[in-house]
């Protein structure tokens, strides 16, 4: 079962085909957000490097959500335009998750951390249970001193990630002493990462009718606060 | 050859089947008017998540409309400018995946070229060149149309477009949004006559449009009335309002069309639907000897078809695009990046 997974989540653009067995591809551009411009050749590059055509995806997956909400857009659309195009399923999931399982690890807690604007961040707290990853909070949208507060409730190691990192992990930092920061190169969001997560969903049979499909905000727009 | 075509510039989803650039096969239009009514206006982020949300949904019905699947396809159409780059955004990322699919064509269309080839799905005999008064919420523009592809701008607005004054007039009218039909609705029952707003025309033989002195105008008017204790009729000043504005686009239209030298004048975009600005345009076209052209409501407003016309000789003159086609907020007309 081949996998063709997109992340354009944040500044990074990410695409990768995976199978059962391997990982056949992965590209990742992480400079300027000029996704909608770049996306489609980098796709139509990364099929033709690794032999294939888009006719050989069997399942399409895409990151839903937290992040930039345009970026989220053209990879929604571009996901869904792939599959009413070849009448292929489409499987989204979670941009935190896919984040998190950058670093699998045995023992721990997960922190995907991205800058959300206005002192916020998409967040959640993951770990693996017997190579499953697991939510301990689910994903949200906090001002960062509660998710610090969180966080200092954990024992053992917690591993923190994503692009909120250079703004706020020196006061996560200060306040949680067994928060590590993890390598640059697991540091950024992977396309990889999500098909994973998508190839353990088409594995399981977790389908929906990807016209369901929206991107998950976790904030309403500006206009639909103000108003509220 | 038949094109699937896509527009989510603003605040309408649309997907439509056009064949050879004339037929309208199918036209689907999901309008988010009622969403951002509440707002007063178009909230681009808004517009943007029901594009995201609505699409497939819209594409599959125009197909379900035309009768034939996305196989029977030649070229994926689709709006790259100008419109709101979010929203814009959706209809691009949506036809460049389904384009490359289906290994057909994708050919980007100038929204405003979109308006003007209405004409075409409405007039199948017409053709170029013909001048096209085009008047919309975001654009107030002359254009000659020279041929398919060569299209020449008169003159535009300096300010506020056309449609944008009509919408704030609107509001402060209390008639809330969309302020064209609003105000069309409430000058039937006014005096045209009963306040003498400014014309502007700018300066001697421009053929440019400038709409924020009157929308001042109409501000100064409602605040003087309120300070003073005047009695106004909101009916009076929506007829006052309207005649203004199109006296001046009907004006400036026949000094173009004279200056150009053409036989045939058409309008398009959303505010060519006002029935003064018709009326009003007929008139002038008769006493001045050209031949008007106007496309039928729902081709005025932001409609696929419209793209799906224009794309079709767009494809005819080689212009198809490539993958790293974007989305152009400012796209002039004329120009495709």
């Amino acid at each position: 079962m081949n996998i063709l997974a997109i992340d354009t989540s944040t500044i990074v653009a990410s695409v990768a085909i995976i199978n059962e067995d391997k990982l056949l591809g992965e590209m990742m551009i992480n400079h300027q957000k000029k996704h909608s411009e770049k996306l489609m050749t980098a796709i139509d590059h990364l099929l033709s490097d690794s032999g294939l055509d888009l006719s050989n995806i069997d399942v399409f997956g895409v990151v839903e959500g937290p992040g930039s909400f345009t970026g989220l857009r053209i990879g929604m659309a571009t996901a869904k335009g792939f599959a009413q195009g070849l009448n292929k399923p489409l499987i989204g999931v979670s941009t935190l998750a896919s984040l998190a399982n950058n670093v699998p690890t045995s023992s721990g807690y997960i922190c995907p951390i991205l800058d959300a604007q206005r002192n916020q961040v998409y967040t959640g707290i993951y770990y693996f249970d017997a190579s499953k990853l697991k939510n301990k909070l689910t994903d949200t949208a906090l001002e960062i001193e509660d998710l610090i507060e969180e966080i200092s409730k954990l024992d053992g190691n917690i591993y923190c990630l994503g692009d909120g990192l250079p703004r706020f992990y020196e006061q996560i930092e200060k306040s949680c002493s067994n928060t590590i920061k993890v390598p640059n190169h697991v540091n950024m969001n992977r396309a990889s990462s999500a098909a994973e997560l998508v190839l353990h969903k088409a594995l399981t049979g977790d389908f929906m009718d990807y016209k369901q499909l929206e991107p998950v905000y976790l904030r309403p727009s500006y206009a639909e606060e103000k108003k509220c | 050859m038949k094109i699937l075509s896509i527009e989510t510039s603003c605040d309408e989803t649309s997907a439509a089947i056009v064949e050879n650039g004339r037929k309208i096969l199918s036209n689907r239009i999901y309008s988010q008017i009622d969403i951002h009514q509440k707002y007063g206006g178009v909230v681009p982020e808004i517009a943007s998540r029901n594009h995201v949300k609505k699409l497939p949904y819209i594409i599959d019905e125009a197909l379900a409309e035309s009768g034939l699947s996305l196989k029977e396809m030649d070229a994926i159409a689709v709006t790259n400018g100008p419109g709101l780059i979010g929203a814009l955004l959706i209809g691009l990322s949506t036809a460049k995946a389904m384009a490359y699919s289906l290994k057909i064509p994708l050919i980007g269309v100038h929204h405003i070229e979109g308006h003007i080839a209405a004409n075409f799905l409405e007039y199948p005999e017409l053709e170029p060149p013909f001048l096209t008064l085009v008047v919309s919420g975001g654009h107030s523009h002359l254009v000659m149309v020279r041929d398919y592809q060569t299209f020449e701008v008169l003159g535009k607005t300096r300010d506020d477009a056309a449609g944008e004054a009509f919408d704030k007039v609107s509001r402060v009218l209390g008639l809330g949004y969309p302020g064209g039909p609003a105000i069309d609705l409430a000058a039937q029952e006014g005096n045209a006559d009963a306040i003498a707003f400014p014309r502007v025309m700018l300066e001697k033989n421009s053929l440019d449009f400038s709409f924020s002195g009157l929308k001042s105008a109409v501000l100064n008017y409602l605040n003087h009335c309120k300070m003073k204790d005047i009695n106004y009729s909101i009916n009076d000043v929506a007829a006052s309002f309207q005649l203004a504005v199109v006296e001046v686009l009907v004006e400036k239209a026949m000094i173009a069309a004279k200056n150009v030298g053409v036989e045939k004048i058409a309008l398009a975009g959303g505010v060519s639907c006002n029935s003064l600005l018709r009326q009003k345009m007929a008139t002038a076209a008769l006493k001045h000897g050209y031949e008007l052209y106007f496309p039928k409501p729902i081709l005025c407003t932001d409609n696929a078809a419209m793209i799906g016309s224009m794309a079709y000789y767009n494809y005819l003159n080689g212009a198809v695009s490539d993958l790293n086609l974007n989305g152009i907020p400012g796209l002039k007309i004329g120009s495709r990046n």
